[in-house]
């Protein structure tokens, strides 16, 4: 793959975008003749903060600082990064909405953008007047349109509605029958920002394959935001990650990905327990979880199936007998997994720090970045848990596709959960 | 090979640098299409869910002429030099329709479209001159009451236009078509800022319409300050040269017509420009 016989499709070099903070203004024509005629008398301009020479709402913020980036024809590019990042000021540069403070951008080829699904939608009209409506707002012309217009209905599955005015539609039927007059554009490069968050399963993977379909056969050009890495996976073939406004890395999609999970989930091997992670202290400090370390990997990372090997120490000041530990799992996005205990207790001499190795199956896990909360506790006489200590977040681990694994089932972790269960068995007939 | 000539053909270059005056009107032809919808958007928009519709179009300005009628005619009594009131009215009316509607619609241009501008890069300027072809359409119908009217008034003899004037309507139209969109797009660009221009656009549309021969012929008015000051209103002329086609009273001195096409493209000129500077960014201040 040489870089330099390649048509490039996007050019930016040294793109900055500020904003002010706070009211920009100061919104009335009244405050700024004030300063504007308090500056002529030479006088201290009323709308001044005390002992500052900037207008109050002088504050700035660089939402980006210094973006360069080219991207080639054909590629899929994929952008992710956390809110406030700079990703969809990124965008709206690209498309036109707003100018740069500084920098210059060169683009090769009609830009279709969908920073938001159905830009221009209006309730009254029907769906077939929205469709000629969204067609020309993105750049098309009638003619054009009547061209796409079978396919974009088809496409859309709203065949039924098409002549229905759109207030009456589903929000679903309302996306789908946008991104459909998005996808079907003549244009050299399609933008899109976080639009396949919607619609069902079954049209979300249409757009998807279709997406694929208009970079890799049509050699169009695709800039694609979100914060779904699986989409990301799936569609691009290069990623950026931005932070703060600069792009932090540039290149292949799984290291992007990790780059920016690691950042947001501080995946790593050795945890020290400060009190920080003892939020929940209610018994004395006489039961402390101290330590824990990933054994044997050089990243918290594991194939379905795999082991998951960590030793931990707890340091206790008098004697336990008894204890049980508990590991609360939760998703990346916070949602509860389920929960596992150890299968036999150990008892804690006084005044000591005990070392205690576990495995942890990962068989009916799905792949997915997971968050465990590591809890002891013990039962007294009477058979009533009692909380001895707990660390939240204990751990982080990631879990990834066993690289043997032959089924092709993408696991949907919205509507599926996060627990793949055994597999259902189909008893043959005698 | 074609991807290579589209990717050249479509060659964008966005820099920080503005530019001051940047007419991109072959960008805005290429969105010709987007003006049509834009334009039919307006009309089928307005009467949905009413009862009456489309006969709203007629009915609106014919009850202004008849309010006119009684207010300005029968009761205050001004002298329309013989032409019946109720026509005199239905035309003014039409006409002032026109420019007010050309300022009016496009003094919201940014602040009514924010949500669509901050999403989709289109040329802007598709806008504004779609609000002035709806704004014409609606002249037109307009136009074909007072046709209805004036037709019965000249078989009654009672007015005589000047058939060979009607060639100039059309440039009337322009010129109104022009300044309001330029007055308009200055007050929509002033409006992402300050909000409240957009407060006192429609009262001081009204107050013009006053300072403007519109309920009075300017012939009415006696020599001084005053007659000065509203001949040298730009929106007097063209509505002054459309009566005098329409009604065949009217007074026209070329020399202020002129002036009034010189603070026309003054205006349009400095309006485009303010509006380039404010499209690029208004999405940040709005």
């Amino acid at each position: 793959m040489s870089e330099n016989n390649r048509q490039i499709a996007i050019k930016l070099s040294g793109v900055k975008k500020m904003y002010k903070l706070g009211q920009i203004g100061g919104g009335t024509l009244q405050g700024d003749l004030q300063s504007w005629w308090a500056r002529i008398r030479g006088k201290e301009d009323p709308n001044t903060k005390i002992g500052q020479n900037q207008r109050l709402v002088g504050q700035t913020f660089m939402a980006l600082n210094g973006i360069d980036l080219t991207v080639y024809q054909g590629e899929a590019l994929g952008i992710i990064g956390a809110n406030g990042a700079g990703k969809s000021t990124m965008l709206k540069l690209l498309s036109k909405v707003t100018a740069p403070t500084d920098g210059e951008i060169d683009i090769y080829g009609r830009v279709a953008s969908m920073l938001e699904v159905g830009t221009g939608f209006n309730g009254e009209m029907t769906g077939r007047e929205n469709i000629y409506m969204n067609g020309a707002i993105l750049g098309m012309t009638k003619a054009e349109i009547d061209a796409k217009m079978e396919d974009i209905i088809e496409f859309s599955e709203v065949r039924e509605f098409i002549d229905t005015p759109v207030k009456r539609y589903s929000s679903g039927m309302y996306v789908k029958l946008a991104f459909s007059v998005a996808a079907h554009l003549d244009s050299e490069i399609m933008i899109m920002d976080e639009v396949l968050a919607v619609g069902d399963m079954a049209f979300q993977k249409k757009c998807l394959t279709k997406m694929r379909e208009v970079a890799s056969k049509e050699g169009r050009t695709v800039l694609y935001v979100s914060h779904n890495m699986n989409t990301i996976r799936q569609l691009c073939d290069r990623c950026i990650v931005l932070d703060k406004g600069k792009i932090i890395f540039d290149g292949d999609v799984e290291k992007a990905i990790s780059r920016y999970t690691g950042e947001i989930n501080q995946l790593c091997t050795h945890y020290e327990y400060t009190a920080n992670y003892h939020k929940d202290r209610r018994s004395s400090d006489r039961f402390v979880i101290k330590e824990l370390t990933f054994l044997s990997v050089s990243q918290p990372k594991y194939a379905v199936g795999e082991k998951i090997v960590i030793s931990f120490s707890c340091c206790v000041l008098r004697a336990f007998l008894d204890v049980k530990f508990r590991f609360e799992t939760k998703y990346e996005d916070g949602t509860i997994v389920g929960t596992m205990v150890t299968n036999k207790s150990e008892d804690f001499p006084a005044n000591t720090t005990k070392s205690i190795s576990i495995s942890i199956d990962t068989t009916y896990l799905t792949t997915g970045i997971f968050s465990v909360d590591l809890i002891a506790f013990q039962y007294d006489n009477f058979g009533n848990e009692s909380y001895l200590d707990g660390v939240y977040p204990g751990f982080s681990f990631e879990i990834i596709e066993d690289a043997n694994n032959t089924s092709n089932l993408v696991w949907n972790h919205r509507y599926w959960g996060h627990i793949h269960l055994p597999d259902v068995v189909i008893v043959e007939d005698s | 090979m074609l991807e290579v000539t589209n990717t050249e053909k479509y060659h964008t270059h966005i820099t920080s640098k503005k530019k001051w005056f940047e007419l991109n009107l072959k960008e805005v032809w290429q969105y010709r299409d987007l003006i049509v919808l834009f334009t039919k958007r307006t009309f089928a928009l307005r009467y949905k869910q009413t009862i009456l519709g489309p006969i709203w179009l007629f009915l609106n300005p014919f009850l202004t002429s008849v309010m006119y009628t009684v207010v300005f005619g029968n009761i205050a009594k001004i002298d329309t030099n013989g032409i019946p009131h109720i026509l005199f009215y239905l035309a003014s009316t039409a006409i002032w329709a026109f420019f007010a509607d050309s300022i009016n619609r496009n003094a919201q241009t940014f602040t009514s479209n924010a949500n669509v501008f901050g999403k989709v890069y289109f040329p802007r300027l598709t806008v504004p001159i779609s609000n002035i072809l709806s704004a014409a359409i609606q002249f037109c119908i307009q136009m074909l009451m007072v046709g209805i009217f004036l037709a019965y008034y000249v078989m009654q003899g009672m007015v005589s236009p000047n058939w060979l004037y009607f060639l100039l309507i059309p440039l009337c139209l322009l010129h109104l078509g022009i300044m309001g969109m330029g007055f308009g797009i200055i007050i929509s660009s002033l409006t992402t800022k300050y909000r409240d221009l957009g407060i006192l656009v429609s009262f001081g549309v009204q107050l013009w319409m006053y300072g403007t021969p519109i309920v009075y012929p300017l012939s009415e008015i006696g020599d001084g300050l005053l007659k000065t000051i509203i001949m040298i209103n730009p929106a007097t002329m063209p509505i002054e040269l459309f009566r005098y086609a329409v009604l065949g009273q009217g007074t026209v001195i070329p020399e202020y017509l002129v002036l009034s096409w010189i603070i026309t493209i003054v205006v349009v000129v400095l309006g485009i420009m303010i509006f380039n500077r404010v499209e690029k960014t208004f999405m940040d201040t709005v």
